[in-house]
Order: C-alpha cells, then structure tokens, then sequence
C-alpha cells in the first residue's frame, strides 16, 4: 500500500513538485513528522524519543548517583523541604521512574523501533513496513505512555507523598495496598499504553519479515540482525500480554475489588510475581537480542568476514528465545521454593549460558584472521563483547539458587544487569549509532569525537558499576538511598564513575552537531568491502521510497 | 495480494498475542490447582474427617504462628505455641481470638505451613480458616484446628529430614463480596 498523507492541505503540497525523482519526494514538515508513515521517519522518531528519554532517565539515575555518593540524605532531601520521609519516598519514586523508562521508553524504542524501523526493512530489500499506518499508531502510543509516566511521579501515590515507589516490577501488596493514590494506576497505565505499542510494533515486523523479503533473501540468508529482530518480536508478541494480563488484574485489585492477588480474598501476590516474571524474564533478551543483532553486523564489517557459524548464530538466537521463556522464577527464588524447583530454574538458566556463549564465541571467530579496522563502532563492539561477557558470567553465579539466596536484592544483582544492559544494551545502541549514522543522516560524524566518547564513556561505567559488585558482596541492598559508613568507599567511587560518563557523552552530543554542521558527505558504503547488507547498496541517505523495483539477492 | 497475506500473517500474530493474555487470566485458576495438588508454597491439604491414618509413634514438633493483616481490630493468638505429636497422629490445636472492639468483625484466615515441603504433607481435617469468623464486640472465642501430619512424609527424601512445622494463619478483615471467592479457598483448605 501505498504511504498516503492527506493530501489537501498546503503543508502537504509545500515541496509538491520540486522532486524530479518521485522515489525522494517528501511530505512538508507536519505531515511527514506527525502523520508519518515512512519507516525510516518513524525510525528516526524512535530514536529522537530514545534519546530523549535516555536523557531524562539518566538524570535521574544522577540524582541518585550523587545521593548516594555519602553516607546520610543530603540530596533527595533538597526536593522535599528536608522531610526525610518524603525525601525517602522520592527515591523510590527515582528508581521506579529510572528502571521504567531506561527499559520501555530508552532501550526497547531505541533498539527496536529506532534501528529495527529504520533498517530491516533495508536489510530484506523491503519498501516499507508491511502496516504502515500502524507503524504510525506504535509510534504516537508510546509518547502518550511515556508523559503517563512522567505524569505519575506528581500525581499522589502512598499517603501524604506523591509518585510510585514500587520499583519498575510494581509487586503487590506494595502496589495495591501501599499506594492507595492514583500514581500506580497512571503508572499501569503508561505500561499498558507502551505494551501495546511494542506488540503493534511486533506484528509488524513479524508480518514484514516473514512476508516481504525480497526475491531470492530467503530465511537462512537474512541478516543477523533482521534474525535479531524476528527473534525479539516473537518474544514481544508473546510475552507482553501477560504483563498486560497482570497488571490489569493489579489495576482491578486497587479499583474494582478483585482480589487476584489479594489474600484476603483468596488471592496469592506471589501470583503476581510468576506473571510478571514470566514476562520480565523475555523482557530481558528483548533488550539484549537486537543488539546481539547490531553486534553481529558490526564485527562482520570491521571484520571484512561474514558472520562466522551463521547458522549457529540465528538459532543460537532463536534458543535464547525460547530458553528465556521458561527460566523466570530464577527472579524469585527467595518466595518459598522446593529444592527441586530451585534445582530445574538453576539448571535451565544455566544452559542459556550455551547459546549466549556460541555466539560471544563466534563474534571472537569472526575477527579471528579478519582485516580488523577498528572505526567507532568496531570499539563498542568490541566493549560491548567484554563488558556483555562479564555481565553473563555474574548473571551464571547469579543463576544459582543457593548463591542467589545470599546475592538476592543486593547490588551485586544491580551490579550484573547494569553489565549486561547498561553496558552491554547500551554500547550496541551506540554501535549501531555510529554504525548506520552516515547511512541515515548522509553525513560522516568525527572518528575522533566518536572514539573520546567510546573511552572515556568505558572507564566511566566501568567506575560506575564495577565497585557495586563489592557492594553486593559486602551485603548492602539495593533500592535504598541511605547507607552505613562501611560502604561509604565504593559508593563514592561508583558516582565519580557516573561523572566520568557524563564528561564521555559530551563529545557524543557534539559529534551530532558537528555532523549536521561540518560532516563530509557520506558515500552510499562508507564502510567498505566488508558491509555487504542491501542498506549500503543506497544512497546515504536512502530515497524516501527505497526498492520501488526490488532487489534479486542471487 | 501480497496485501492480504500481510493481514493474514497480522491476524495470526495478533491472535498469537492473544491466546497469552488469555493464558494469563487462565494462570490464576491454574495456579491455585498447582497450588493444591502439589502443595507448592506451603499449601497444606485436607481430608474428610472418617479418613484412615495409622499412627507411627515418630514425634514431630509443629509450632502455631497466629498473624493479623491491619485494621483488624482482633488479639489473636494460639493457645499453647507449640505441641510435639506423632507423625500420623490426630491431633487438635486451639486459638484464641478476641474482638478488642466495640462493634462486630468478621474476619478470614489465611494459611500455611514452613517448611514449604511439609505442605504436601500437613492434612487439616477441620479448621476454623475454612470458614469465615465473626466476633461479637469483646467476645473471646477458641477456634479449633484438628490435623494430623501424613505418614507418607517419611517417605519423602526431604520430607523425612523435617523436625518441626510451623503452622502459621493471618487474619484479614472479611471483604463484603470475600463470600464468593472464600468458597474458591475452602476447596483448597
């Protein structure tokens, strides 16, 4: 179908008919932004959104960073007028919003609807998404749920304080009995919103994928990264209505007198947390596997090899899949759990490791006796390798039900998953920032300001979130802004580390502006002999209407 | 054409989504059968009071925990905290409950048993938690548990080990519309 903007009014007609080349003929500025249709304008919608939110979330988490960098409350307590209390509740309001956003609206946009929109369709030799216009609704779903969101840290939530405070997993009874005001229900709100959004989104790039290949790309010659999204959609699709599920029964517990997870009514809050973790553990590889995917595709370039074990690679994807599904009380080993329940989570977590490692394995033999260049996005993957693998190896202690029972709720846990997505998610959206940059923006950006940003951003987060492992050893919990002096050392040390990465995206802000101001001109494959996916066969940027006669792949 | 196999392939993918949220809803049902059969999470089961148990002469120490949910207005607490019976032994234990208020309370208990493994295991023959309680204003009533610990633990490779059990209850104010999902709970007593 084709993409029709409405057609009577002036803006729409602004550049009517200046474009020879009926392939590069845009809509003016409202239609093409606001009633987009387009795949790569809604690509880079999402990732504008990311962005902002990345911003917003990470401010936050500054907040906190700096209250946390002494001993006492001396931050927080600056917002509530020094009322401890309040300012004890603010931070739980702080994390909650942090871990929402960088998870629904900083990494899921980012990755999926920013480089999945922008670039499977690219990659399959496709025109477009196979539903445009409900590419459009995905889109204007997740700003509505995102100022939700925003909306609920103001709105009452316990009594006398403002916000929800129940962590990004919202647990009952905390968040039915303990926030009597409206905070979780726009905060539920916002996720059903968001939910939504991400299953659109995922019948879209199912139907693309499976539909719209162009002749001769079939299955086991798509990119791995095009499997990285197939792979992510699959488990969006089907893990997002349970969260959905759940936390409607949450939304009719506080309002309508279910008693789902209520026991005065015969209802079990554990319930709760099988559902939500039966959800939240897919969750997690639908943040990591597109940039598995985004990996794949930069190590192969800077390579100058394909993909080593192709085959291997997608299906280890596909097991990661699968495996994710059936792993999920490994979140929840302290509620009350036979030894041998405690044995088969640990032992069906632990094999995940297999999979995960074919592919860190093959990542590394695909470098192996390459013509390695190492470009910007070449270094964050190559960060993105090491820190992934470091977080994987805390995650298989972790796995273990016995160790868990000690390292359950302490930082040693916020330790691991800011490994893996803090430092694994977010070098291979960086990687994939730098990497697609010059194909969507048509401009080169600065390889020195690009590799300043890589460097002083790994020692930042490296500072950040190594020391929390001792943290976690030494037993301090997470989700508390205040601590005893004995963990006074790490503590500082881990907000000089933010400090640092702040410092390190400096450079990544000005290599925007230094892109769109003074950037060479991009050609159609920067990157050469090794980009051999169909996106740099165009121009940089594509024409608005890419493949109108498509591609044979041999 | 191709058209129509992108709607057909959508409707497939949303009907996938779906069948999860329906899976969901199912989950709650489904949980609590679990829940039953296997005692998971400590469910203790129950039995019709002419069964047929044989007595072991093994000892087993069960302790009583007695909790109350807030607002409930109640004292409530076990009358002896804990008792040493034989494993197969028919047994009665006593709470007591006082309405601390001046007007009436009906209330609900809630039950389980620690270690989660004895819950398989742990059989109430008649308990005050199967129904609801309701207190007149500064009544003092001793509820009744009769139960007895199944023989068939001995033969459970970690129910063996188990020494002592901890019954525990926690009251709740009965909800108005808690009638209908109490009867969900009885079945599971």
């Amino acid at each position: 179908m084709a993409t029709n903007a409405p057609t009577t009014s002036e803006f729409t007609d602004a550049h009517g008919d200046d474009h020879a080349h009926d392939a590069d003929h845009k809509p003016a500025f409202f239609a093409r932004w606001f009633l987009s249709t387009n795949h790569k304008d809604i690509g880079t919608l999402y990732l504008i959104f990311a962005l902002t939110a990345g911003i917003i979330g990470g401010a936050i988490s500054g907040i906190m960073r700096a209250e946390l960098a002494a001993p006492g409350m001396s931050v927080i307590t600056a917002f509530t007028d020094g009322n401890i209390d309040a300012a004890y509740h603010m931070w739980n309001v702080f994390i909650t919003a942090h871990g929402l956003i960088m998870v629904f609206f900083m990494v899921m946009p980012a990755m999926i609807g920013g480089f999945g929109n922008w670039i499977v369709p690219l990659m399959i030799g496709a025109p477009d998404m196979a539903f445009p216009r409900m590419n459009n609704v995905s889109f204007w779903l997740i700003v509505p749920a995102f100022l939700l969101l925003l909306a609920s840290m103001f709105v009452p939530g316990p009594a006398g304080y403002d916000g929800a405070g129940t962590g990004w997993t919202v647990y009952p009874t905390l968040s039915t009995a303990g926030h009597p005001g409206p905070a979780v229900d726009l905060a539920i709100l916002s996720l059903h919103l968001a939910g939504a959004s991400s299953i659109l989104g995922a019948i879209n790039f199912i139907t693309t994928i499976f539909n719209m290949r162009a002749p001769g790309m079939t299955m086991h010659k798509m990119p791995l990264f095009v499997w990285a999204v197939l792979v992510t959609a699959w488990l969006l699709l089907l893990s997002l209505p349970v969260l959905a599920g759940a936390i409607t029964m949450l939304l009719t517990d506080r309002n309508f007198g279910t008693t789902f997870f209520d026991p005065a009514g015969g209802g079990d809050p554990v319930l709760y947390q099988h559902l939500f973790w039966f959800f939240g553990h897919p969750e997690v590889y639908i943040m990591i596997l597109p940039g598995f995917g985004i990996i794949s595709q930069v190590i192969a370039t800077f390579s100058r090899k394909p993909a080593f074990g192709y085959l291997g690679m997608a299906y280890a994807m596909v097991a990661i899949g699968f495996i994710g599904f059936i792993v999920w009380a490994h979140h929840m080993y302290t509620v009350g759990m036979d030894v041998n329940v405690k044995l088969y989570f640990t032992a069906a977590t632990m094999i995940i490791a297999v999979p995960t490692g074919v592919k860190i394995f093959s990542w590394i033999a695909t470098m192996w006796g390459g013509s390695l260049s190492f470009e910007t996005p070449m270094l964050w993957a190559i960060g993105f390798i090491v820190m992934f693998t470091l977080g994987g190896v805390t995650g298989v202690i972790l796995s273990n039900a016995g160790v868990d029972t000690y390292f359950h709720d302490t930082y040693y846990v916020v330790a691991h998953f800011h490994y893996v997505l803090s430092l694994g998610a977010v070098f291979a959206i960086f990687a994939g920032w730098y990497y697609w940059w010059p194909k969507m923006t048509g401009k080169m950006y600065s390889e020195l300001l690009g590799k300043l940003h890589f460097w002083i951003f790994f020692v930042g987060v490296n500072v950040l979130f190594f020391p929390m492992h001792f943290l976690g050893q030494d037993g301090m919990p997470r989700r508390i802004p205040d601590y005893p002096d004995m963990y006074a050392e790490y503590n500082a040390w881990a907000t000089y580390g933010y400090g640092i990465m702040v410092i390190g995206l400096i450079p990544f802000f000005l290599n925007i502006i230094y892109s769109f101001a003074a950037g060479k001109k991009a050609a159609d494959n920067p990157w050469g002999e090794g980009a051999t996916t169909l996106e740099w066969t165009l121009t940089s940027p594509p024409p608005f209407h890419q493949f109108e006669t498509l591609p044979e792949i041999k | 054409m191709a058209v129509a196999a992108n709607t057909r392939t959508g409707l497939m993918a949303a009907g996938g989504a779906l069948a999860m949220l329906g899976l969901a809803y199912a989950s709650v049902p489904l949980y609590e059968i679990f829940c039953r059969v296997t005692g998971f999470g400590g469910t203790t089961q129950r039995a019709a009071a002419n069964v047929d148990v044989s007595e072991t002469g093994i000892p087993i120490k069960i302790r009583f925990d007695a909790n109350m949910a807030g607002g409930l207005g109640w004292e409530f607490k076990p009358a002896a905290p804990t008792a040493t019976v034989n494993i197969g032994q028919r047994a009665m234990a006593f709470y007591q409950a006082r309405n601390l208020t001046d007007k009436p309370i009906t209330g609900v208990a809630t039950f389980n048993v620690t270690p989660d493994t004895a819950g398989k295991y742990f059989v109430k023959v008649a308990c005050f938690c199967f129904n609801e309680q309701t207190l007149q204003p500064g009544q003092v009533v001793s509820m009744p548990v009769s139960y007895y610990v199944d023989p068939a633990i001995l033969d459970d490779n970690d129910g063996k080990r188990i020494e002592e059990i901890t019954l525990s209850y926690t009251f709740f104010p009965a909800r108005t519309e808690t009638a209908r999902t109490r009867t969900k709970t009885d079945k599971q007593g």
